[in-house]
């Protein structure tokens, strides 16, 4: 609809209808300026950061791509990445796993299924620091689960994760799936709740197993679920920084930060702006290598 | 295949039956036992903590961990328990969702009723504002802060959350309007309704259930957000989040994990609270927010 077109049934424009034409666009023009500035200017005002020499304050000669060039260098920014791979990796397919099995099982008309549901689905509602807070001491190398189960009567069970270098990252996931899993059996089941009866029917009149109906028809037709639900937890993933600061703090030493932790030392408590910028950058584009075809792809379907 | 008449297809031995609702349950017990333990936890003394296990029920319930955790507890230099951050929350979200909430219903009624050119390319644009991490703006942002005297304040933090929430607040009210018939607007514009006055009139009464998803959003949005609270905001004025990572991560004396427990629940009744009473509105934001483009 066009504003033009609507009051052409009015016979002659008064000022107060010209007023009304530009109604709209002034009202929404808060909100366009906001992005412009908010979001794309910072975007800019970032990159320009990243190419220049800022330590504690910033300065705006632009240097060239050196601070780029130090990040892949730095020690510990490549073992954020890796922590990221791992970490991603991991926490997208388990979430994956847990969320089509138990999905597929809730389908299966299932008695309580609501009250099911509202179990999976609550850690969400928390905060990452929540999380992290309950499994910081869940995971407590002392008193929390290693006590449980050497009660039980394993006495050389250990389980010290949480402090352990090689291992802590592992935590982060076990955590990470907790808070998330609900979430992406919630959206696999509605996914499962549209796929079309008629065609399952028919398999199950030729005599198809249900096995077989899952993996070949059921499971192919949740593609675009899985498109759209890999997209967001991976989104998650690149963001993950309350939960590691709750529940490792990046340690112990650096062995579980991330690029967003190692974002926040850098730029907020070491004043290395113009480093911490260059770290933002990279992100930024690992987000968007992940959100633009998708975004592209979501516009882009007839509604 | 079985004496139900299915609509999806199922499996009905029993063997079968027992083995689906065994998975069910253990995967139900993974996720509710960190809730059990914290409750457990909270209400114990340290004494027990020490001699009893995780999961073990208490013996004698004591709240001391919860008062302690709400008016006493130390979060780094201050000793004065979460109470203070607490309601720190709860004025930073007021306002926050409130005013997100109604810009977005406008931008929604602007983008869907009154089409201009660019209008698209608009959305687009502020749709990629969801998805950046903030990381990318946050430093320019603590500088505009302090170019405006707003550093450290709650007012500086509501302005944050209302900047980058408009762009989910505003995807809500765009893709509720747009299954909004459009002669509905025409119909009012002839019998001479202005702009606002079809807003008001007619969208708004419309709306109630996209204002449902969007003020619980925004509220568990808000409460749970720990990267703008730890940015830009300082001491007194911290959001309930950074509190509880502090009072956790606080390494003077003696370790109390009861009393980590009590402000681990108190920072997340609120939003658990809502999650119960609202579950589907909530459920519908999360698809809503993440899915939907």
């Amino acid at each position: 609809m066009d504003t033009t077109t609507s009051s052409r049934a009015i016979p002659q424009k008064s000022l107060a209808d010209h007023f009304e034409d530009w109604l709209p666009k002034l009202v929404i023009s808060p909100t366009f300026l906001a992005a412009i500035f908010f979001v794309y200017g910072y975007i800019i005002w970032t990159a320009w950061l990243s190419l220049t020499k800022s330590r504690m304050l910033p300065k705006y000669d632009i240097e060239g791509f050196f601070q780029y060039g130090k990040l892949w260098t730095n020690d510990r920014w490549l073992v954020a990445l890796t922590n990221l791979g791992i970490y991603g990796t991991l926490f997208i397919g388990i979430c994956l796993g847990i969320g089509l099995l138990i999905a597929i099982l809730l389908d299966q008309r299932i008695r309580a299924e609501g009250a099911l549901r509202t179990i999976y689905l609550y850690p969400m509602a928390l905060s990452f620091i929540v999380t992290g807070t309950a499994w910081k001491w869940i995971l407590n190398p002392g008193l929390g689960l290693e006590k449980l189960v050497r009660e039980m009567g394993f006495e050389n069970f250990t389980f010290g994760w949480l402090t352990d270098s090689d291992m802590a990252i592992y935590t982060v996931v076990i955590a990470g799936v907790w808070q998330s899993a609900g979430f992406v059996i919630a959206l696999f089941l509605s996914g499962l709740r549209g796929v079309d009866d008629s065609i399952i029917k028919a398999a199950q009149v030729d005599g198809a197993s249900l096995p077989r109906i899952y993996w070949s028809i059921i499971i192919p037709s949740l593609r675009p679920v899985f498109f759209s639900t890999l997209m967001i937890l991976g989104h998650i993933a690149i963001k993950s920084f309350d939960l590691i600061m709750a529940l490792t703090g990046g340690g112990p030493g650096y062995a579980t930060d991330v690029p967003a932790t190692f974002m926040y030392t850098y730029t907020f408590t070491r004043n290395q702006i113009g480093f911490g910028s260059a770290s933002a950058m990279v992100m930024l584009g690992g987000v968007l290598a992940i959100v633009i075809p998708y975004l592209y792809s979501e516009l882009r379907k007839p509604r | 295949m079985s004496s139900f008449s299915a609509d999806t297809p199922h499996s009905s031995s029993v063997m079968g039956r027992i083995f689906i609702y065994g998975i069910l349950l253990i995967v139900a017990g993974y996720f509710l036992l960190p809730l059990l333990v914290m409750v457990f936890t909270s209400v114990k003394s340290m004494e027990e903590i020490r001699t009893g296990s995780l999961i073990s029920i208490p013996t004698s319930i004591t709240f001391d961990a919860w008062s302690k955790a709400w008016s006493s507890a130390c979060t780094g230099v201050e000793c004065s328990g979460l109470s203070g951050y607490f309601w720190n929350s709860v004025w930073l979200v007021t306002p926050t969702v409130s005013i997100s909430t109604f810009l977005g219903a406008l931008n929604g009624y602007v983008l869907t009723k009154w089409n201009f050119k660019g209008a698209d390319v608009f959305f687009s644009m502020l749709l990629i504002g969801c998805f950046i991490p903030f990381q990318v703006i946050l430093l320019p942002m603590a500088r505009t802060l302090g170019f405006l005297g707003l550093a450290g304040t709650t007012t500086g933090l509501i302005m944050v959350h209302i900047i980058y929430g408009l762009a989910f607040t505003t995807l809500f009210f765009r893709n509720f309007y747009v299954s909004i018939p459009n002669e509905l607007v025409r119909a009012a514009q002839i019998d001479g309704a202005g702009f606002f006055m079809i807003f008001w009139k007619i969208m708004l009464p419309l709306s109630i259930p996209i204002i449902v998803v969007s003020v619980i959003w925004q509220f568990t949005q808000i409460w749970n957000d720990f990267l703008f609270g730890v940015v830009f905001s300082a001491g007194e004025s911290q959001p309930i989040t950074v509190a509880l990572n502090n009072l956790v991560n606080t390494s003077t004396g003696v370790k109390e994990y009861n009393v980590d427990m009590a402000a681990a629940i108190i920072a997340a009744l609120p939003t658990l609270f809502v999650y119960v009473v609202a579950g589907k509105y909530f459920v519908r934001g999360l698809t809503a927010g993440a899915v939907k483009g």
